[in-house]
């Protein structure tokens, strides 16, 4: 069979070059931003680029592997805890952050052996127990002094301003990378792997999918996001509580970002984190009712809109800022209509 | 002897476990969704009767004459509102559609009712500390037997319903393929409400047993979802005695963890459902088959 020559596929166009142009630039003046922006707005900001790390691995894992977690809290405060842990034993504490999340990887290799033959809400349970088993057996190191936490005292070596723009500048370079590792692996043969196995695992193995190696380096991969961003929080907030680390409501925050800003799309959990994060500005002082909202919303947006908002801007208007698919293009008139960008993830 | 106490109080348990857990795997069979507000739920019903008790005055056991059917009714809401709906977009939204119908439940449940931990003992009499002497110094709970007791006889009428009404038959039809029963006339919307009803009502049940037993407050519905779900793997979700041996399991793992170490009870528990999935992986009917050939001769 030969393919007509007219028909090519396209990966990056004319928007998404410019796209990536603009993030570049705005990765430099991100970058710069402790030069120019007041310490709250710093303070917040990193509190944002943590979001964005979360949503953006939790959609890696749901929106493309098809694992819908209820327990990723399990590597966020593995992330606290790991970190407190190494650096009680003398390791310097951004080196301790790091670290952390890479040992959080290696403890998820044990996990997903139990969890990834687990389908769908059995999943999402199981990685809930897992988040408990985790939490329970966390709160038995003495060090924790159970529910009361810990802080982060070696941070204490530096002084206020150089540790807020520390964090900062690590929280920017850890979002920054998780982006670009996600990006390269949605774009590489893993990428049609594991969309392949969401919609149908064993229609993906017949046509020779590794099923279990494929959703383990995404299960992994998402592990040793959650874990950084753990580290993270713990920077900014320097006390670890298991209570308030291993909590469900961390599911819920990026179940919500995810949800909201599209679900199985690049762009939709970055759009996700900020509107989660504006809206914490404005409502988050009203406690439960906070809370309320950001459930019902979650649910209304999986009842009618279950692509989130930038799925529905996508589809509306085809427009794809980062390339992460395949557009094909065909000759006539319909040219820009036979968009295929997404139809390696049939419907 | 307080070993043996602790096992019979384990077993006990395990019938408030199947009770909770028999909704949960009930919906997994029939509608294949597993409902993640399932707690919580239970909560509503601890809350609703709680309310009727303290403030009627009406015995908490009475007081389910009305709440049981605001369940069913719930259910029904559930089934109609939000389940059938998400459904359609696939097997992973109905997660996410039941976790965010959970975090709305159990926070708008602590904007009515506070932080305080309530219980419905006050308001049973001495039900709630009278016991059998089973001589030896041990003792063994009335209330634990009454709720064993009850949860054998909700396990053994859910089975004559699903197995003789022609309601039951309409259900299990509809389990195995909703498409074809409706060639043959059954309106399969219908049966998934009404077993979503079903479920809710033995979510209100479990829901009175649950406060009767222990304390509870808004946020004690994650856990409750999580032994469910535990019981019902570890026996075997779809089947409900299944679901009775998966508690006894749980139950007797806590009540003997709690026994070695004051955190053993939800660790053992845990870990028990951890083991259980692990071997539930790796030994596969055809490895079971090859050992027992192997060292049995079978």
């Amino acid at each position: 069979m030969t393919a007509d020559p007219r028909i090519s596929i396209q990966r990056w166009t004319n928007l998404s070059i410019g796209v990536a142009v603009v993030v570049a630039v705005l990765f430099v003046v991100l970058a710069a931003g402790p030069a120019f922006l007041s310490e709250n707005l710093i303070d917040r900001l990193t509190v944002l680029f943590i979001y964005v790390c979360l949503a953006v691995m939790w959609n890696a894992l749901a929106g493309y592997g098809g694992m819908i977690s209820a327990g990723q809290q399990a590597f966020f405060g593995l992330g606290g805890y790991l970190a407190i842990r190494l650096s009680e034993w003398g390791v310097e504490p951004y080196v301790a952050l790091i670290l952390a999340a890479l040992l959080a990887g290696v403890f998820s290799l044990p996990i997903s052996a139990i969890v990834l033959r687990l389908r769908a809400g059995e999943f999402a349970i199981g990685m809930w127990v897992i988040a408990e088993v985790v939490r329970l057996l966390v709160n038995l190191d003495p060090i924790i002094q159970g529910d009361t936490g810990r802080s982060l005292i070696a941070l204490a070596t530096f002084d206020a301003v150089e540790r807020r723009d520390y964090t900062y500048w690590l929280a920017l370079v850890s979002m920054c990378f998780l982006l670009a590792v996600i990006f390269v692996m949605l774009r590489s043969r893993l990428g049609s792997s594991i969309q392949a196995i969401r919609d149908n695992e064993e229609a993906a193995a017949s046509v020779g999918v590794r099923v279990l190696v494929t959703k383990r380096i995404i299960f992994v991969t998402a592990a040793i996001g959650c874990a950084l961003a753990g580290g993270l929080w713990l920077a900014t907030f320097t006390t670890f509580q298991p209570r308030s680390f291993f909590g469900i409501q961390w599911s819920a925050y990026m179940i919500f970002m995810v949800l909201v800003g599209g679900i199985g799309r690049f762009e939709g959990p970055i759009l996700g984190a900020i509107i989660f994060f504006l809206i914490e500005l404005w409502f988050g002082t009203a406690g439960v009712w906070y809370l309320v909202i950001l459930g019902l919303t979650a649910l209304l947006f999986s009842l009618f809109l279950p692509g989130g908002i930038w799925g529905y801007i996508e589809d509306r208007f085809h427009v794809l800022l980062l390339p992460v698919g395949y557009r094909v293009r065909m000759p006539g008139p319909s040219a820009e209509d036979a968009d295929a960008s997404q139809s390696v993830t049939a419907k | 002897m307080a070993f043996l106490t602790a096992l019979v109080e384990g077993v006990l348990l395990g019938g408030y476990y199947a009770m909770l857990a028999c909704g949960l795997s009930f919906m997994f069979g029939v509608m294949r969704i597993i409902n993640l507000a399932h707690g919580s739920l239970a909560i509503v019903a601890a809350f609703a009767l709680w309310t009727i008790a303290d403030r009627y005055e009406y015995d908490p056991f009475l007081a389910l004459i009305v709440v049981l059917p605001v369940m069913g009714g719930l259910g029904w809401l559930l089934q109609r509102g939000i389940l059938e709906r998400s459904a359609r977009s696939g097997e992973l939204i109905p997660i996410l559609s039941t976790f965010g119908l959970a975090i709305v439940v159990e926070n708008v449940l602590f904007e009515c009712f506070g932080a305080d931990i309530r219980s419905l003992a006050p308001y049973v009499g001495s039900l709630a500390y009278d016991s059998f002497d089973l001589g030896g110094g041990s003792y063994i709970g009335e209330l634990a037997v009454l709720t064993f007791a009850v949860a054998i006889l909700l396990l053994g009428g859910l089975q004559l319903f699903l197995t003789y009404t022609p309601l039951g038959r309409q259900i299990r039809a509809t389990a195995e393929d909703p498409d074809t029963v409706e060639l043959v006339g059954v309106n399969s919307r219908f049966v998934n409400a009404m077993a979503a009803s079903i479920a809710l009502v033995t979510v209100g049940l479990a829901g009175l047993f649950l406060a009767l037993r222990s304390n509870f407050d808004p946020y004690a519905g994650s856990l409750q979802l999580i032994f469910a779900f535990e019981a019902g793997v570890i026996g075997g979700t779809g089947s409900l005695w299944g679901t009775l041996a998966g508690g006894i399991i749980l139950g007797l793992a806590q009540t003997l963890g709690a026994h070695i170490h004051p955190q053993g009870f939800l660790l053992a528990g845990h870990a028990v459902f951890l083991l259980v999935l692990v071997g539930r992986l790796y030994i596969s009917r055809h490895a079971l088959r090859g050992f027992l050939k192997a060292r049995l001769g079978w």
